[in-house]
Order: structure tokens, then C-alpha cells, then sequence
């Protein structure tokens, strides 16, 4: 079967697997925060390298990842690339000064401010990958749904989300199945066909997925009230754990670089560090 | 007398869309620590009982209903089905379907999750109950980590770690092989002995739950109960063939033989039989007769050739390893093993959806191995196990005419083929219906029409009569054995040892990725050594003809299958 | 709020796990670095069967699971997902497909399939970004419209199929009977 490459839990020992799913939880989505907040060289850099000893900690190896950081540098790169085409004098608008380094062709000239605008950019979007990489690969799935009711998502959202996590490689090994079987009749979607004879042809492996979907949603739902899902207004974990020193550590600290990220951003009155006035 | 836990009265049920009622005047009583079959044919009204009495009915289902139907005292359909769930366990058929959390532990622990059991208390009650169904090592694991037989237990778990009254089983042997299902029933066995609660199986599977004992049979049909009764009575008389359903085989050849089934003589099981010395050599002189029908086949010429293939979805194991076998024109031929020893992939490689890491497939001789899915199709059909996977049209008519349409057939012969696979899969008074009204066997039988109709030279079906029960099996090997005596040559890859031993005289016998044996279906079940390493379940004949004194079980085996299929059903 | 009901807890769940499995698998288009995207066809699917907040979730959902596991969640493009699964579950409400569907019913849901992704893409998605990443104006517009088009066109073109195909699948009260 041609799996598709995706990441996942990586179970290791290290501090950051230690920490309970609620705390990850919380730096993450803390961090994202952060990071879409500023725009503040000084506190993006800070971020950035707190974010690589973060990973150097959690044990995870570069390889284990590579895949997932080949296509964010894809990513990256399309979007700095698009970004320029559209708007080759970006930053000169937003740092208001303008030092020519060269010009290539026509309105496309590299301005300082221009590079360090894209600079910023990149590091605002880089800063969050090896954070969310790590919340992947460092929490136990089991733990999900259990973290999110505990920040206070309703117990029946959370455990929508880890019947995803559960239901996943179901759904991709009967995608799998079912466009062999359409192929087998003539369908097939990565052909020389129309476009919209594709899409058509879409349907054919759509819809049995869709049914079967439909019938799961009924056997999964049928079997949950059997067991008694939504009774009562809350519900206890087998899978959550209990916060512990650490745990109460990093969370007090990601909620510090929050605050810091807020003030240095802010304490100016502008969102961007300007280095050029 | 004790009051009955469960007590259906003048009970009868209609589903919103349905044009009939599903269930006439039933009247049903269960008492505590019962042990009892539920059986009957599909569609025979079975799992609706079953429904109804774990609250799907009316709380997920609606309809009408007529009756009463008492469970623990109380009227059912004013409890809940939260109320209900706390009296009778449901362990269901689709064991994917029913384990809903990430692992064995947490799936366990799910009904007490919802109680609100705090988390120390639910861990013990969790290993506790893992224990008693063998679990307990497995507490981590992801469902894709375990064997059908595994998930099963995990599904028992779940449901007894809330100590009901009554367990209900919807149809438990469907997706296991038959070691497996074995192991199953004993385990239920087991659990009735340790925890007292009652015991409702519903299954068409008769032989296979009773290798443990059941106290009653309850057989339906058509929506009402035809007999109610312990279980070496109802063996004792004709109710079950009479109504689709297959009595254990043991029993069958007794008839064969000229013996009439006496109460008296235990036929519950077949290792407690009690036979007279002249039943004994009524047997014997049977089998001596039969024996002189027994005829080899004449090897035909070679079809399909399977050429030192192995296969594997990574690099370091492999799902298929040097596998080598020829198919003669117009043979049927069985591929079984356990769970997970590669058969599906076998079929998956022979059609093409996978390619070989070494090893070619040869079709009358030509490499196939620059063909595509699609010229591959057009000779060779394969039919996929779960019917849902295969059906992607709505209505049944154009579900099975679509791969015709593909072509340049004139519309008239189209027509004429679609009518004619609908009339012979049984699906004709069913054509302009949708597909979705149908059972799991009818769906099935669907998929089977759908790919009938392209004529294929070669048919692969993945479990063909999964799900069915003896009627609808009956009608579709005996579809496909026409078939084949037409020249269309047929593998089936499947757990059903009544379904090889009948119908292939051919088996290829697979285990952990390797073929273990290419022999007669006959030789394969009567050889332990076999049986036991692919997960397959020797048949009772074996045993029988041993208490007859009869010394070659296999011949005894082929003398029943001849007999069988000289005598018709 | 009123609390969900057991069926879109399984809905939401599956229809997320849906939306990433499709959200992985790229179909091709001749615009170079365009797919197309099925996860939306499916995603308005199952919002018109079960409402806008299973619409919403699914998205939010099987969008995040998207990032995460490919290169960093792009929350401004997750809003969006989720914000059309919204829409489409509000404007199709109460159109109980399981009744059958006809000419209106199908418009009703192309319309709702246009808005939804329209603004989705072409506003909610461009708006965030330049509130959260300070993006050129210009090139998020173009990349929305580029994004809301393909969008509209596969969820036109797919969901409306299924949709289609699905509702002849329902079996109508008491309306079986064999025929010889």
C-alpha cells in the first residue's frame, strides 16, 4: 500500500514527553499566539532559538522529521517567492526607508528592507514548526481528547477529535481499497482524463466512501450510546495525567514569553521593530 | 419460577421503512443465567430482537411497535438506552465499529469513562475485566495491532466492565476464522461460568456456537419465533433445514447413513454422541458404499501460474514469500489460512493493485506483468470482501450494469445480462431498489452480480458467503459451482470450511506469508499438523468417522462430499 | 449551547479523518501547483446533513490535522476551512435531503457552497493573513480567488454528485416492495 508519509507519535523518553498532553496543549497553542502576535525581530529571534532548544531536548532527531521539514521549506519558499512577485516594495511601505541593494529587472529591485521584511516573515512561520512538530510527535494521541476537556473544550468536541485520530488509518486503508476496486472498473483519478471527467470519476470512489462513512458514523454512534457516551454532563479519562512540578514550570513560562512577546511588541505602539529609523 | 430478565409479550415491530412489520407477535421469555441461540436466516427478524432488547429499539431506531417487551422488570421502551445499557451488554458484529478508543485500555474503559469512575478505581476494574478475556497484555495497543479474535475480546471487555445481567452477541463469529471463533465461544463459555450473566448469540453459525453448550435454540423466520426449545430437541427434529438453516454436519452424515437424530443420543455435540453398536456399522457400511464413488479429476490445461512471487509493503518484512502454484482451466479452488497470512494480498498482486517485489504471474502463459488494473479486470474479476467498499452507485440495476456500459454492448444484450446476473444472484424482485435497503449479505450478493456480469476467465471473490447464512451460501456456491461447470474457474480465498470442503476440492493453505500445502480440501482439514498452523478447525466428520472405527477420516470426508453432491440438498 | 447529540460527535469525527485523508491525496489540475481539493466537496456533504457545527468542526479539525502533520498549522487558511463548513451547515439548515432532493434543494446548496467558499477565501482567509502575517494585499487576493474558485468548482461539480447520489440511496417510508 502506498502510505501516505505523515507524521506521527514518536514514542521516546525525554522531558518533553513527560510533560502531561494539557500542558503541551497549552504551550502550543500559547506559542501560536506569540508568534502571530509579533512581528518584533528581537522577539521572533528569541522565540526561534528557544523553540530549536526545545526540540534538542525532546529528543527527536532531524531524520525522524525530515520529510515534514522538506515541505515546510517548500511551503516557505512559494509563499516568500509569491510575496515578492506581487509586492517587490512591501517593506518599504512598512519600514518607511528604502536602501536599494540591486535591481534585477524592471520593478524588481532588493531593497534591505524588502530582505528583512521576508526575513521576519519566515521566522514568524519557522518558530512555530518545531512546536507544532514536537506537539505531534511528543503527545500520546490517547491523550487528546482528555488535555482538551481539561482546558475546558466540551468532553463531546474532545472525544470527536480522537475518534479522527482513531478512525484515520481506517479511512485511509478503505480510500485505498475502494479506488483499487473502482480501477478495476475502469475509474482511475491520476489518469490523462478530462478534469472534469475526473472529478466525475471522483464520485465513483466518493461515494462508496461516503456510504460506508455514513454506516460507520451509525455503528460507531449506536455502539457509543450502548456504552452509555453522553449520560452525563462530564466524564472521567483512562488516559489523563496528572499535572506535576514540571508541568506547572513550563506552562508559568510559556505564559512569561507570551506576556514579554506582548509587551515588547507593543511597548512601542508599533508591531514591527524598525531598525531603519 | 424466577421472573424472566428478558420477557417479550405478544411483541411485534415495524421500521419507519419498512412497508411490514420485522417481528410478529413474539413471545419470549429469558430467564436469569440463561445460555441461548437466537437463530435464523437473514432478514429472519434475529438481529432486530436483538435491537430491541438493547434499546437501539425505538431509541435509535423508530417504528411501530405492538407488545410489550420487559427487560429487568421494566417496560423497555420507556427506560433508556442508558438505563438499558446498564442490564444488557451488546458486543456487535463490526468489532472496527465498536472499538471506539485509541487502545485496548481505553476502549475497555469507555462505559466507566462515562460514569464517571474516577481514574484509579477505572484502572483496576479495567485490569480486572482484561484479565478475564485474556487481554491484559495488550493494553496499549492500537486496534490495527490486533487479530479480529483479539478485537472481539476487547469489544466483551467492554461491555462486561460494567457487570450487566445479560450479553448479547450480534452474529460474534462473522469476521473470524474458524480457530478464532472457537476460541471465541469458549471464551464466552468461560465468562458465563465466572460471572453468571445470561447469554444471547445470534448466529446462523449452529455447529460452530454449540462446540459449548447452549441451554435453548430459539430459530426464526420470517419475523416470527417457528421454535423454541433445548437445543438436543430441536436437533432432533427437521425445523432447521427446513428453514435455511445448516444443522451441524456430523448430524448430516448420521442422516446419510439411514439414522434418524434421537434426543437420546446427545447430539448436541459430537464428541458426546452416543451411538449403538449397529448405528455404529450403519455408518460403516455406508462408507464402504461411497467409496467406490469417489473419483480423481483429470488435470486440465494450465490457466493461471503464480511464479516464485514475494511480496511486501516494506522493506524488511514480507506479507507473501515464494509463492508458487498453477490454476487449471476450470477449476475451483480454495485459499485459506488465518487472518493476516496473506491471502487478500495474493489477490490484491494476481489483479494487479500491487506489484511484486520479485516473481511473475503468468495468464494462459503470457507474463502479465505490463498490464494494467484495467486490462487485468477484463479477464480476471475479483470481488472484494466488504461490499461497501465495492458499490458506488445507489440504485442495484446500475450498479451492476455499469461495467458494461464501459464497452459497446447494444442495449438490449445489456439489459438481457443484467436480468439474467440479478435472476440467478436472487437480486431480481430487488432491481429498483436502492442499494442502501439492503442487508450486509444482499450487499454482498450485489457486488458478486457486479462483477458476473463483465464474464470474467477468472474469479477471485474474497470471502464470498461471508455474512450469509445457509440459504443465501447454498444459493451462491451452487451460482458460482454452475458457473464453474460452464468453464469459468474460481478461487475463493475463505475461512468457511464447509465452503472448501464442499465446493473446492482444491485448497491452497496459507500461513504467515508462506504456502504450507497445495492439496484436496479433504487432506487439509483431516490434517492436525495443518489445521493447527493455519488457524483452520478440523471438521466433526473427522471425529466421527473415528468413533464409527473407520481409520481413513479423509476418505470419509470425500465419501460425505460425494454423497452430497450426488444427492443434491 | 445546545450540547451535540452522540451522532454528530461520530460525525465530526469521522468527517475530520475524512477531510485529512482526502486533504493527502492530490489530484492534479493543469494549473501547475493547483489540486484538487475533495476534502471540500466531502465537507459540504456533510454539512448539509449535519448542520453547521459538525460544517465547522470538520473543517477546523481535519484542517489542523493538515498542518500539523505536514509543516506547522497556517491558522488564518484553518479559520477559513472552518468558516465554510459553517456557512454552507447555516444556509442549507432544515433541507432534510433524507426527503428527497430536487432542483431546488440543489441550487439552495450551490449557493450556499458559493458564498461559503467566496468568503471564506476570498475574505476571511486574505483578512486574517494580513492581520497575522502582514502579507501584501495583492498576492493574498490572488491567492484566495485562485483557492475560492477551485473550491467552489469541486464542491459544485463533486458535492453536488454525491449529494445527488445520496439522496436516492434513502429509502422512503413504507415505499419497498418486491417486484417479481
Amino acid at each position: 500500500m502506498a502510505r501516505i508519509a505523515i507524521l506521527s507519535y514518536i514514542k521516546r523518553n525525554s522531558l518533553v514527553h513527560e510533560l502531561t498532553g494539557t500542558t503541551k496543549l497549552i504551550f502550543f497553542i500559547a506559542w501560536s499566539v506569540a508568534s502571530m502576535v509579533t512581528y518584533d525581530t528581537r522577539v521572533l529571534v528569541g522565540m526561534l532559538l528557544l523553540s530549536i532548544v526545545i526540540f534538542k531536548v525532546s529528543r527527536i532527531k532531524i531524520r525522524d522529521i525530515s520529510f515534514v521539514l522538506g515541505l515546510a521549506a517548500v511551503f516557505l519558499l512559494m509563499n516568500n517567492l509569491f510575496v515578492y512577485l506581487f509586492s517587490p516594495e512591501y517593506g518599504v511601505g512598512l519600514y518607511e526607508s528604502r536602501t536599494v541593494l540591486f535591481t534585477i529587472a524592471g520593478p524588481y529591485t532588493v531593497t534591505l528592507q524588502q530582505l528583512f521584511y521576508h526575513l521576519n516573515m519566515t521566522m514568524k512561520v519557522i518558530c512555530v514548526v518545531p512546536v507544532a512538530l514536537l506537539f505531534i510527535a511528543c503527545t500520546d494521541p490517547s491523550e487528546f481528547a482528555a488535555s482538551l476537556a481539561n482546558i475546558g473544550v466540551s468532553y463531546r468536541i474532545g472525544y470527536s477529535v480522537s475518534l479522527a485520530l482513531r478512525y484515520i488509518p481506517d479511512v485511509q486503508r478503505e480510500y485505498h481499497n475502494i479506488s483499487q476496486a473502482q480501477q478495476a472498473r475502469g475509474i482511475d483519478l491520476s489518469g490523462k482524463d478530462k478534469l472534469f471527467t475526473r472529478m466525475k470519476n471522483s464520485v465513483a470512489i466518493l461515494l462508496p466512501l461516503v456510504l460506508s462513512s455514513l454506516n460507520r458514523i451509525e455503528t460507531i454512534s449506536n455502539a457509543m450510546e450502548l456504552r452509555g457516551f453522553g449520560k452525563n454532563k462530564k466524564r472521567t479519562w483512562y488516559s489523563l495525567r496528572r499535572m506535576k512540578r514540571n508541568d506547572w514550570i513550563v506552562v508559568a513560562l510559556v505564559l512569561a514569553v507570551l506576556v514579554i512577546d506582548l509587551v515588547v511588541t507593543f511597548w512601542d505602539g508599533s508591531r514591527y521593530y524598525n531598525p531603519f529609523i | 419460577m424466577a421472573t424472566p430478565i428478558i420477557s417479550f409479550q405478544d411483541y411485534g415491530f415495524q421500521y419507519m421503512a419498512q412497508a411490514e412489520p420485522t417481528l410478529h407477535h413474539i413471545n419470549l421469555d429469558i430467564y436469569p443465567g440463561e445460555k441461548v441461540l437466537i437463530a435464523g436466516t437473514s432478514g429472519s427478524g434475529k438481529s432486530t430482537i436483538g435491537n430491541c432488547i438493547n434499546g437501539l429499539i425505538p431509541f435509535a431506531y423508530s417504528g411501530e411497535k405492538t407488545g410489550k417487551l420487559l427487560v429487568d422488570g421494566k417496560e423497555a421502551d420507556k427506560s433508556s438506552i442508558f438505563e438499558l445499557s446498564q442490564t444488557v451488554g451488546t458486543v456487535l458484529q463490526d468489532t472496527d465499529g465498536q472499538f471506539i478508543g485509541l487502545t485496548v485500555g481505553e476502549d475497555i474503559a469507555f462505559a466507566v469513562e462515562n460514569d464517571c469512575i474516577p481514574q484509579n478505581e477505572m484502572k483496576q476494574m479495567v485490569d480486572k475485566v482484561a484479565k478475564l478475556v485474556d487481554i491484559e497484555h495488550h493494553l496499549e495497543y492500537a486496534p490495527h495491532e490486533l487479530s479480529g479474535g483479539q478485537k472481539q475480546r476487547v469489544s466483551l471487555a467492554g461491555v462486561m466492565v460494567e457487570e450487566v445481567k445479560v450479553l448479547l452477541f450480534d452474529e460474534p463469529l462473522a469476521n473470524l476464522d474458524p480457530a478464532a471463533g472457537r476460541m471465541t465461544i469458549e471464551l464466552i463459555d468461560t465468562v458465563h461460568e465466572q460471572t453468571g450473566a445470561a447469554i444471547i448469540i445470534i448466529e446462523h453459525r449452529l455447529e460452530d456456537v454449540l462446540w459449548r453448550s447452549m441451554d435453548r435454540i430459539v430459530l426464526m423466520n420470517e419475523g416470527k419465533i417457528i421454535a423454541d426449545m433445548p437445543t438436543a430437541k430441536l436437533l432432533a427434529g427437521n425445523f432447521l433445514l427446513e428453514h435455511g438453516i445448516r444443522e451441524p454436519l456430523y448430524l448430516t452424515a448420521l442422516r446419510y447413513a439411514g439414522i434418524e437424530i434421537d434426543e437420546k443420543m446427545h447430539p448436541e455435540h459430537v464428541d458426546h454422541l452416543m451411538l449403538t453398536d449397529t448405528q455404529k456399522e450403519m455408518v460403516q457400511r455406508w462408507y464402504q458404499k461411497q467409496k467406490a464413488y469417489i473419483r480423481s479429476r483429470e488435470e486440465t490445461e494450465e490457466l493461471l501460474r503464480v511464479e516464485n512471487l514475494d511480496f511486501g509493503y516494506t522493506t524488511q518484512k514480507r506479507t507473501l514469500q515464494d509463492v508458487n502454484f498453477t490454476i487449471h482451466k476450470g477449476e475451483m479452488v480454495s485459499i485459506v489460512g488465518r487472518n493476516g497470512a496473506g491471502k487478500s494480498t495474493l489477490a490484491k498482486l494476481i489483479c494487479g493493485f500491487e506489484q511484486p517485489v520479485s516473481g511473475a504471474i503468468y495468464l494462459e502463459g503470457r507474463n502479465l506483468s505490463g498490464d494494467t488494473i484495467k486490462e487485468r479486470a477484463a479477464r480476471i474479476g475479483y470481488v472484494m470482501q466488504n461490499p461497501n467498499q465495492m458499490i458506488s452507485k445507489p440504485m442495484i440495476w446500475d450498479e451492476v450494469e455499469m461495467a458494461l456500459l464501459q464497452g459497446n454492448m447494444p442495449e438490449e444484450e445489456r439489459k438481457k445480462r443484467v436480468e439474467e446476473t440479478l435472476k440467478v444472484c436472487g437480486l431480481y424482485p430487488f432491481r429498483n431498489w436502492p442499494v442502501s435497503a439492503l442487508s450486509f449479505g444482499q450487499k454482498k450478493r450485489v457486488t458478486i452480480a457486479s462483477i458476473l456480469v463483465q464474464r470474467p476467465q477468472v474469479i477471485i471473490l474474497d470471502e464470498p458467503t461471508a455474512g450469509q447464512d445457509y440459504h443465501h451460501y447454498t444459493e451462491i456456491m451452487e451460482f458460482l459451482k454452475e458457473l464453474n461447470e460452464r468453464g469459468y474457474t474460481i478461487l475463493m480465498i475463505t475461512h468457511d470450511m464447509h465452503l472448501m470442503l464442499e465446493y473446492t476440492p482444491r485448497a491452497i493453505v496459507f500461513s504467515e506469508g508462506k504456502m504450507l500445502a497445495d492439496t484436496t480440501a479433504a487432506h487439509v482439514l483431516n490434517d492436525p499438523e495443518l489445521v493447527q498452523a493455519a488457524n483452520l478447525k478440523e471438521t466433526s466428520l473427522y471425529t466421527l468417522s473415528m468413533a464409527c472405527g473407520i481409520d481413513e477420516p479423509q476418505v470419509f470426508t470425500e465419501c460425505f462430499i460425494t454423497y452430497e453432491q450426488k444427492e443434491g440438498r | 449551547m445546545k450540547k451535540l447529540s452522540v451522532k454528530s460527535v461520530v460525525a465530526i469525527g469521522i468527517g475530520a479523518a475524512l477531510f485529512f485523508v482526502l486533504g493527502k491525496i492530490s489530484i492534479p489540475t493543469p494549473v501547475p501547483n493547483t489540486y484538487i481539493s475533495l476534502q471540500y466537496a466531502i465537507q459540504a456533504v456533510l454539512a448539509t446533513l449535519f448542520g453547521p457545527i459538525a460544517g465547522l468542526l470538520i473543517g477546523f479539525v481535519g484542517h489542523t490535522l493538515i498542518d500539523a502533520t505536514s509543516y506547522g498549522p497556517w491558522w488564518s487558511w484553518i479559520i477559513a476551512s472552518a468558516f465554510a463548513g459553517l456557512v454552507i451547515g447555516l444556509v442549507t439548515m432544515k433541507m432534510d435531503i433524507d426527503e428527497g432532493i430536487d432542483t431546488k434543494k440543489i441550487v439552495r446548496f450551490n449557493i450556499a457552497q458559493a458564498i461559503a467558499h467566496l468568503l471564506a477565501w476570498g475574505l476571511v482567509a486574505p483578512c486574517l493573513d494580513i492581520l497575522i502575517y502582514s502579507e501584501p494585499v495583492e498576492k493574498l487576493f490572488a491567492q484566495g480567488l485562485v483557492a475560492g474558485i477551485s473550491n467552489i468548482l469541486t464542491t459544485g461539480i463533486v458535492g453536488t454528485l454525491l449529494l445527488v447520489a445520496y439522496a436516492k440511496t434513502i429509502v422512503k417510508k413504507g415505499s419497498l416492495n418486491k417486484e417479481d
